[in-house]
């Protein structure tokens, strides 16, 4: 079965990968999570974070970051993503709140770079027929090596909690890991300026992850808990239409799926997966 | 072991189950199925994923017509399958090929049956006659299909008519892999039930049973409760006895992969003026004076997918090709229809359509083309017909009726009895707006009116005569709509074609130089150099046998190219247009 096989792609197991959201983790208790198919315990205590393979009881690297606990199940090979808007004081940093999803991590981070749902799936926020037409838009790699994509556009009756009225929203996506993605979006108050959304996805196996979005909203005119609803409303919007992909599992096969012209972010997100050997929550290409 | 066979038909749903507008979620040896019944009754399983993003399409919306997906709104279908409409991308036609999986269904004994891949018929049940059968609740069991069907043996329950008793004798009268007969019997009571056994998954099962007589109403639910309880209480029993046993591992169904073609960006695939399919004049008829309609059915299989907006060409008997845009409703698949207006001075194709073509005759048609093509994403549709000029907006009108978009549909014509298609008119109810018996003078101030308040968002079609078109497009210019936001299609292009040029085209991609000469066309050259072009009206007036201009000037002479596109002298109709510079290359 699937849902045993751990993880041999190197790209992952010797990445960080976060395994809970801290509020949700007590001092003194012990927390279960499960990371690449393995089992671990976590637990807080006066010297830091103890996290430690079910399995074999032996302990794996963990370190805390923007509010979240992170392991690395192998020998982490690079650190943490830097968020430098995630310093800025006139930000709010929060969790957007952590929701498991029974599909491949990898299937939730494609959704998390697609406009053409926001009509069908966010209807009267994120979109609203019959407005679906998804324009043109550029994707690239960095220096980096991030899938980048810009001029992305789209209509939004409401496009965030400060919102007032229907307006084109410009976005740029980025794929950072292979479970990691993000997403700049015009702020409505400060139009030059952007807010920023950061999916960390926890690969809990391969036909399950847990998602965690650290926002990092402009303050202005908005609350910590206004920004953290919406967010949970857009998310629960989402959940039930990954919950029903068939395959749970990504296929990297171009021709498992039929892309069209809107998707050409995905298609290059698939195919830089490819390049990078990631297999895991994946459906390999046919040869 | 469980027989997989991917041949024999099992019952996978109740006649009952396909409930007005519903999706079923079906299931056979592992495969998931969206079942849906339309409108007309047509009975669609299909593969249940969406092929964009793998989506389960039981969780789609049945519209009566066509099947919506939940994720990215794209539209497939009754019968065929086959996508019609891509929301994301509103001014193109998708590839007809866009083409879900779909499963044979009949329905028979009260069941919905399929297979993968069937040999034969539906098995005959001797047992059951057709007709007033009573269809039990399915009751699913944790188990394989073979140990259900050795349980079954067992199940004892009472004739209708004793119910209150409790000594039938019961009998098993034929058993089979997936299905048995018994019969009970008490006194003058008896009465059969087959059980058909559904072989969900390796280690999952539906029981569907049936009764071979529909009870007197008032005894009817006590019957259905009877089998309802008994039933249930076997599924404990089997599930109790398997329990412990290890569980086989549950089938993976294969997904056909989509063709190389659409795993890239969708393009038309090449070719040329064919008449690929068959079809019969299932029915002729007046549609209003001077216009005939026909029905065109296929011969076996089915027909393709077409989309609002869509034409066929049809070969006719006396070697005439001529186009008609079919007007048919979203998921009006079985068949075609067309309406063909009598032209005064004929060259020999509407003449022959009304005066030779009869029920019966035999067609060659071409594949639905759509150069057309209607967006769906407008905040407000204006449809413009003159004449005959209705048949494309007919269809576009009865798809935002259907999907119930903001839309008028304003047909000009001679007169009440000039209005063709009233019954499917009718059907839009307050969205039809007929102008009678205007002259040009009269219409071109009602065209005025009606474009008098151009919005951001709104779109219009245009098709009718070619003087009227001509007006309409320069009022709809001077009321300030913008080109891209008027769409139109003309029935013919009336402009002189000058051929006297002569020049040279070099085909890019397939690395091609060639003269063309006077009297010949681009697109004549092209396939006599051997390369496979589409083309349909061949007289610059359908769009299909478009190319893109990579250097050169174009001599543009078809109807089909806005002014902006003409000016931009990125595109040419290889048909009729030719070059004003000594070169012309062409993205082909």
């Amino acid at each position: 079965m699937t849902m045993d096989r751990t993880c041999g792609d190197p790209v992952l197991v010797n990445d960080w990968h976060i395994i809970a959201d801290l509020t949700a983790l007590p001092h003194g208790r012990i927390r279960m999570a499960r990371l690449l198919g393995v089992d671990l315990t976590a637990k807080k205590s006066e010297t830091g974070y103890t996290v430690k393979r079910l399995d074999t009881n032996e302990p794996v690297a963990a370190t805390e970051r923007y509010g979240f606990l992170w392991a690395c199940l192998g020998t982490p090979e690079r650190d943490i993503v830097t968020i430098p808007e995630a310093a800025e004081t006139d930000r709010h940093i929060i969790s957007g709140g952590s929701i498991g999803v029974r599909v491949s991590g990898l299937r939730a981070v494609e959704n998390f770079l697609d406009m053409g749902h926001f009509p069908f799936v966010h209807t009267g926020s994120l979109g609203e027929e019959p407005h679906t037409e998804v324009q043109p838009y550029k994707v690239h790699l960095t220096e980096g090596d991030e899938v980048l994509a810009t001029e992305c556009r789209f209509f939004q009756p409401a496009a965030s909690p400060t919102a007032s009225g229907g307006m084109m929203v410009d976005y740029v996506y980025k794929v950072v890991r292979p479970y990691t993605v993000a997403l700049y979006k015009s702020n409505p108050v400060q139009p030059d300026r952007l807010d920023v959304i950061f999916l960390f996805v926890q690969p809990v196996d391969e036909e399950s992850c847990i998602a965690h979005p650290l926002l990092c909203y402009l303050k202005d005119g908005i609350d910590a808990a206004g920004v953290r609803a919406f967010m949970q409303f857009i998310f629960g919007q989402d959940k039930p239409i990954l919950e029903n992909q068939l395959p749970k599992r990504l296929p990297l096969d171009a021709r498992a799926e039929t892309p069209i012209r809107a998707d050409a972010v995905s298609v290059y997100y698939r195919r830089w997966l490819r390049d990078h050997g990631v297999t895991y929550g994946a459906i390999p290409a046919r040869h | 072991m469980l027989d997989q066979s991917r041949n024999r038909w099992h019952p996978i749903a109740a006649s009952h189950d396909l409930a007005y507008r519903h999706v079923f979620h079906g299931q056979l040896l592992g495969r998931e199925f969206a079942v849906w019944r339309a409108d007309d009754e047509y009975v669609n399983i299909w593969e249940n994923r969406c092929l964009h993003r793998g989506v389960r399409l039981s969780i789609g919306i049945n519209d009566g017509r066509e099947l919506k997906c939940q994720y990215h709104g794209w539209r497939y279908s009754n019968r065929t399958a086959g996508c019609t409409y891509i929301p994301a991308h509103p001014a193109d036609a998708p590839a007809r090929t866009i083409t879900n999986r779909t499963f044979p269904a009949v329905e028979r004994y009260g069941f919905i049956w399929t297979a993968e891949e069937p040999s034969g018929e539906v098995p005959e049940i001797a047992a059951l006659p057709e007709g007033d059968l009573l269809v039990l609740r399915g009751i699913p069991v944790n188990a394989a299909a073979d140990r259900v069907v050795e349980h079954l043996k067992t199940y004892r329950f009472q004739p209708v008519g004793a119910l209150d008793a409790d000594g039938a004798e019961v009998s098993v009268e034929a058993i089979g892999d997936f299905s048995l007969t018994l019969a009970a019997r008490e006194g003058a009571s008896a009465t059969r039930c087959v059980l058909f056994v559904q072989p969900v998954d390796a280690a999952r099962s539906v029981i569907r049973g049936v009764l071979d007589k529909q009870p007197e109403a008032d005894e009817r639910i006590a019957v259905l409760r009877h089998h309802n309880q008994r039933l249930s209480a076997l599924r404990e029993t089997i599930e109790d006895a398997v329990r412990g046993e290890p569980a086989p591992a549950p089938i993976e169904p294969v997904f056909e992969r989509v063709s190389a073609e659409l795993a890239e960006m969708p393009q038309p695939t090449p070719h040329g003026r064919k008449a690929t399919l068959r079809v019969e004049v299932a029915r002729k008829w007046t549609a209003a004076d001077g216009i005939a309609g026909f029905e065109l059915a296929p011969l076996g299989g089915g027909l393709p997918t077409f989309q609002p907006g869509a034409h066929i060409d049809v070969h006719m008997p006396n070697g005439e090709i001529r186009q008609y845009s079919v007007i048919n409703g979203p998921g009006e698949s079985d068949r075609f229809s067309i309406g063909v207006k009598r032209e005064p001075v004929s060259k020999g194709g509407s003449s022959c359509m009304h005066e030779t073509v009869r029920e019966g005759d035999v067609l060659a048609i071409s594949e639905p083309r759509n150069n057309f093509p209607l967006r769906r994403d407008a905040t407000k549709t204006l449809l413009v017909a003159g004449g005959i000029g209705i048949t494309p907006l007919l269809a576009m009108a009865q798809a935002l009726h259907n999907q119930q978009l903001a839309f008028e549909l304003h047909y000009f014509a001679r007169d009440e009895a000039q209005m063709a298609f009233r019954d499917r008119l009718d059907t839009l109810g307050e969205a039809l707006r007929p102008h009678l018996g205007l002259d040009p003078q009269a219409t071109g101030d009602t065209l005025s009116a009606l474009f008098s308040d151009y919005q951001d968002g709104m779109h219009l079609y245009l098709c009718g005569p070619g003087p009227m078109l001509e007006a309409a497009r320069r009022v709809a210019a001077d009321r300030g709509w913008p080109e891209s936001a008027v769409h139109f299609e003309y029935f013919k292009n009336t402009n002189e074609i000058d051929d006297s040029s002569t020049f040279e085209v070099a085909l890019a991609r397939s690395c091609l130089t060639f003269q063309v000469p006077a009297g010949r066309t681009i697109l004549d050259m092209i396939r006599e150099n051997g390369v496979d072009m589409p083309s349909s009206c061949e007289q610059g007036a359908c769009g299909t046998c478009l190319a893109t201009v990579i250097e050169g000037e174009p001599d543009h002479q078809d109807v089909y190219l806005n002014d902006t596109e003409k000016r931009s002298g990125t595109k040419i109709m290889t048909c009729v247009s030719r070059a004003r510079s000594a070169r012309l290359v062409l993205d082909l």
